[in-house]
Parts: structure tokens; sequence; C-alpha cells
């Protein structure tokens, strides 16, 4: 047998053995399995810039646009280190937000106000705010870690035409703005299609929709559309990805104070 | 600083010839109103200024973002006050990133401090306080610097060649003191005057929720001292710029709740050392009544060892107490409350900032300054006539 034969050979006695554990575990502990799984599958990357716009829509379908570009480094063993340089409206224009996002420690989170040539360390604590007047809070554009959650698997659905877990997510984290979330996420490749927001008085608030997934690098699933809906407000926001780069040679230079203060 | 025409146009020809030159900058008319009329010492004064003042900028990057080229001019017109009509470089500069450091040659600004009520330890740049009296406003410093970012913090070190006088309101101009600065008579030190250079470096040190700040200035003083004197037979006050040597500690710990902060400065000029601090906290209280909105709390105490006689910091032991509102909705409103009480004497200072957006591009800037005082011999006691509220209006492109 080659090494080949023998992993794969070693993965079908595995899955044999963890099926039927995995129809024995708690709903908790189902729920806790598809998050790592769904983490598993989206490590490696390594690093990615991209570029954002952002529509958001009042109540009377009045628009304003958003642009923003976004560079990430994967870290392992912790949360992602994040830049955000913010292009549009151009009275914010050389704005950048650098965030060292954590599992469960708060993130930590720089402010670099051009006009004043100013880098401010804030307070991470404002996780429900909304991100730029949209309707994504802080805590539904940063890193997405396992241990930000606890997990409770609901049952399987199908959502247009998609093959779905439902799973409720809690917040492990201090000073969310939700008590839950309902996550559908796709069977077969562990990203998700759909999360419904409740508030923390447990009233529906907000839907997010993913739509137009592409494949990078043959692994990783990003969505050039995520959709969120408030549903008490009647505001909506279109978030739009562009030109997603992978493994473009970032490192942690490329993410400390200095590099704040020359993101242009 | 003035660079000559040619070499601006040289180095604009140069980066327009490589790749695409990004072209931004804005444009501001302002109002403001003064309620009282002005002391009957300052009679040349209005009650009414209409300003506008146009900043672009042009950016160019190449050497997959290695290098840059930023220019960014500055002019303001004032109705009345000569010397508010101004022009500045604020940037003209070059700047190269390396594996282990980066390089700036050129004109830039450079902010160093944590603190809101004032900026002890930011010593860099000459603060143009004809655009404002809250000092944030800079002129561009002439610069060569060399900084280094590690996982344990940033070195920057800064050679600085050319100083920037102070700018002061002009006989006509308000809010100024009384007498009027005579920017024409203004004194030095130092023999090599405005071409005197001067050196800085900081140290900014990450120690887990801290990140703390040690830095060290010598050269020409960006705070002049003012001498009395007489121009034409008026009475005048004539900035003095002395050489100094400043060691500034400034530190900010940071919670999930509260921000810490403290500036403190040793300073040795005029013969003399004096010693200064800022110190206080933030506290936000996020998503108040159930909204977006948060709502900051800012308290911080000035203390300055020095005495009236040089006629310098308005704040020798005082309190400051801030409110700031951000409603965190599409057209980032915000508002900042700031009072500055005289513990010992009968002072103050209230300011007012809000701004909201309109549409894209435009914004809508609100400004109020109040000044009281019954010290004679302090300088806010001469701008006790001069409260003002200002409206603007800026368009970005």
């Amino acid at each position: 047998m080659n090494l080949h034969q023998i992993i794969a050979g070693t993965a079908c006695i595995a899955a044999l053995l963890v099926t039927p554990v995995i129809h024995a575990m708690t709903p908790e502990q189902k729920g806790l399995e598809i998050a790592k799984e769904a983490d598993r599958r989206d490590t490696g990357f390594v690093d990615s810039t991209a570029r954002l716009t952002m529509e958001l829509r009042n109540k009377q379908g009045d628009t304003s646009m958003r642009e923003v570009r976004v560079k990430t480094l994967e870290v392992t063993g912790d949360g992602d280190k994040g830049l955000s340089i913010f292009d549009q409206p151009a009275d914010i224009k050389g704005t950048a937000f650098l965030t060292y996002s954590h599992s469960v420690k708060p993130d930590e989170q720089w402010l670099y106000l051009p006009a004043l040539k100013r880098v401010k360390r804030i307070s991470s604590k404002n996780k429900s705010g909304p991100f730029m007047g949209s309707e994504f809070a802080y805590e539904d554009i940063s890193s997405q870690e396992v241990d930000k959650y606890t997990y409770k698997y609901l049952r399987n659905e199908t959502l247009n035409g998609i093959d779905c877990f439902v799973v409720y997510r809690y917040p492990s984290y201090e000073h969310s703005g939700y008590t839950r979330s309902v996550a559908w996420i796709n069977k077969q490749e562990y990203r998700p299609e759909k999360i419904v927001f409740y508030d923390r008085k447990n009233s529906l608030l907000k839907t997010l929709t993913y739509s137009d997934y592409k494949q990078y690098l043959g692994k990783f699933w990003r969505a050039d559309k995520m959709f969120m809906q408030n549903h008490q407000t009647g505001k909506s926001t279109l978030l739009s990805w562009f030109d997603y780069r992978f493994k473009t040679g970032l490192n942690d230079r490329d993410f400390n104070r200095n590099s704040l203060k020359r993101a242009k | 600083m003035k660079p000559s025409v040619l070499t601006l146009t040289g180095l604009c020809l140069w980066a327009t010839s490589a790749n695409a030159l990004e072209f931004s900058g804005n444009a501001q008319l302002e109002e403001r109103y003064f309620f009282h009329d002005p002391l009957a010492v300052n009679s040349e004064q209005h009650n009414n200024y209409t300003s506008v003042a146009l900043e672009p900028e042009l950016y160019h990057s190449w050497d997959n973002d290695n290098q840059s080229f930023t220019f960014t001019p500055y002019a303001r017109l004032d109705q009345y006050d000569d010397q508010r009509t101004h022009a500045d470089i604020h940037e003209l500069l070059w700047q190269r990133v390396f594996d282990n450091f980066e390089i700036k040659l050129g004109i830039s600004k450079v902010f160093w401090g944590v603190t809101e009520s004032q900026h002890l330890v930011d010593v860099i740049n000459q603060t143009d306080s004809v655009e404002d009296v809250d000092g944030e406003d800079k002129l561009g410093q002439p610069m060569l610097s060399i900084s280094m970012a590690r996982d344990w913090g940033v070195l920057d070190v800064f050679i600085l060649p050319g100083f920037r006088e102070r700018t002061f309101a002009g006989v006509e101009g308000r809010p100024r003191t009384y007498p009027v600065v005579d920017t024409n008579l203004a004194q030095y030190q130092s023999s090599d005057k405005q071409q005197h250079v001067d050196y800085a470096f900081r140290l900014l040190n990450y120690l887990a929720d801290w990140e703390v700040g040690l830095s060290y200035f010598d050269g020409t003083s960006r705070e002049p001292i003012f001498l009395p004197g007489t121009n034409n037979g008026q009475p005048v006050l004539i900035p003095y710029y002395s050489q100094m040597r400043q060691i500034g500690i400034d530190a900010q710990a940071t919670t999930e709740d509260w921000l810490w902060k403290l500036e403190i400065i040793d300073r040795n000029w005029a013969a003399k050392d004096f010693v200064a601090l800022t110190t206080g906290f933030e506290y936000t209280f996020v998503g108040i009544h159930d909204s977006d909105a948060d709502l900051g709390l800012v308290m911080e105490y000035l203390y300055d060892s020095r005495d009236q006689q040089y006629l310098t910091s308005f704040f020798q032991n005082d309190i400051m107490l801030g409110l700031r509102l951000t409603l965190n909705d599409e057209q980032s409103t915000e508002a900042l409350l700031g009072v500055i009480q005289d513990l010992e004497a009968s002072e103050r200072f209230l300011s007012l900032e809000a701004s909201r957006r309109l549409g894209n591009n435009w914004k809508l800037e609100l400004e109020a300054r109040l000044f009281a005082s019954d010290q004679t011999d302090s300088l806010v006691y001469g701008l006790r006539k001069d409260d003002f509220i200002q409206l603007g209006l800026g368009y970005y492109f």
C-alpha cells in the first residue's frame, strides 16, 4: 500500500468509527463539531486581500456607498489580524482600522485618523455597534473563531435546494448584541448560507444571506455577496467583495502601527 | 518652508509619469459669529468672519507600495484677518519601506500622545493656531525620519532641519490676545534662528494592555514665551523661541471598558525646568437607551508647574470634563462637549464640536468656544469677549 492508500484506508476506518459517535453526540457536541469542521476547512489560506463595497439602504430606499480595502493575515492558534482601509465616503478616506482578534479574550483594535496623523488604541467593547453606519455590527465582520460561541445542532434542512445543518450559536464573549443566532451551514462545503440574528431581548433582528460563492486555491469558499436585512428597522446593507487574492506574501509587518499609518 | 515652484513641478511631473496619481482633498467654507462686541482696546475686530480653505492631496505609490509620494498643500482665505489668510505645505513627502525599517524624507506631520484636553508630548510640529484655538491644527515640518516597528513596539528617530514659527491672529483677527502677537518681531535664543537643526526620538513599547511611549526632543521650542514690546508705539507681544530639551512619557492602558491615560513632560527651557502632566480616563457607554449611539465620558486632570509670568499654558491646575456622543449612524453624526475648569481661579474654557455627513461628499460642522476668566494676568482674560460659534460646510473629493 502506498501512503495515499494508507491515509484513505485510515480515513475510512475513522469515518466508520466516528459516524456512530456523531449519532451518539449531544446536540451541543454536534454543533461544536460542525463549527470545528468549518474552521478546519478554512485553515491554511495564510493571507488574503480584497476590496469591499457596502451599499446602505434605508427604509425609504435611499442608498449610500462605502468602499473599503481589507487585508487579512491568518494567525494559527489565535484570531486573525485584519487591516481595513476606508476609501469612501471621501471625508473618511485614509482612515484605517487594525484588529488583532482573539478567541475569547477581547480583540485589540487601533484606529488611524489621517487628518490628525493620530493612531488611537480603542476599546473593543462596542461589538454590537454598527460598522460604518451599516447593518453589519463589528461582531458580524470580525474573525469568526470556534471559541467565540457555544453551539447547539438543531436539525437538517434544505435551504434553496442546498442540504444544510441548522445550528444555534450563543456568543461566549461579553457585550454581544445577540442572545443567539441560527446558522444554516452547507452540509457539503461547511460554509454558512444564511444566519438569523436575535437581539438581546431574543426578538428577531436581522437575516444575513450569503450568495455567489467562489472557491479559491481549490479549497477556500468566499461569498461575493453578503446581504443583511434588519427586520426591526427595515434597513439593509449589501456587501460586495471584489479582487480576492490569497497567499499574497503579507506578514506581521503589514499589520502594525506603522503599516496602519501608511495605509492609503 | 517654501520649496521652489520648479522643484514642485518637477516632482509632480515625475510622479504623474509613472502609474495613476490619486487626487483627493477637501474645501471648506466657514462662518464665525462672535457673541460680544470686541474689547475697547481691540476695536479693529469684527463680529462676523467668513473664511474659505482648500486642502488638495496628490498621492502616488509604486514599487509594490513600498515607496510613496504625497503632496498636500493648504491655503486659507479670511475675510478680515491677514494673518489667518495663509498657506502651508502640510505634506511633501517621500516614504520608503524596507524589510526592517522605513524612511520618510520631506515635509510631514507627526502625532505623539494619548490625551484629549491638551497634547504635551506632541512637539514635532508647530501649531497653526490661527486655524483654531484647540491646538490640533499643525504646520508641516521638514524632517528626515527613520522608523523601526517590531513586536515589542516602535522606535522613531527624527532629524528636523528648519523651524516653523507659530501663527497668531492679526490685528483684525479674532479670537486673540491683547496686545496682539507681532510675529515679525520673533526672537530666538539660538543664533541659528530658524535654521537650527533639532532632533528627537520616541520609543513606543507594548506591554500587554499598556502602550508606553518615551520621547526626547532637543531643539527650538515650538511654544514661544511672550515678551512685552512695542511696534510703532503700540504695545505688542513678542514671541521668543528658546531652546529646549524635553523628556516625555505618554501611556495608555486599554481595557474593554476603560481607557486610562497619562502624559507627563519634563522640559528644560529658558534656563529653567518645569514639569507638566495630563492624566485621566475615558469610559464609554455602548448602545445607550437600546440605540446604536455611544456616549463617552472623558475626565482629565491638567497640571503645569510654570507660573503665569511666561503667559504660556492656560492649565496650571485644571480639570477637564468631556462628553462624546457618537450616533454610529449612516451620516457619522458625532459631538464632543468639553469644559476645562481652573481649580484655583475663576477661569473656564468650554468647547463644543459636532459634525454630520450630508450625502456622500459633504460634511456639516458646528463648533463653539467660550472663554471665561477674571484673572487679569492670564491669557484667557484677553479672550473673555471672544466667545464664538462657527458653522462650517466641507466638500470632500
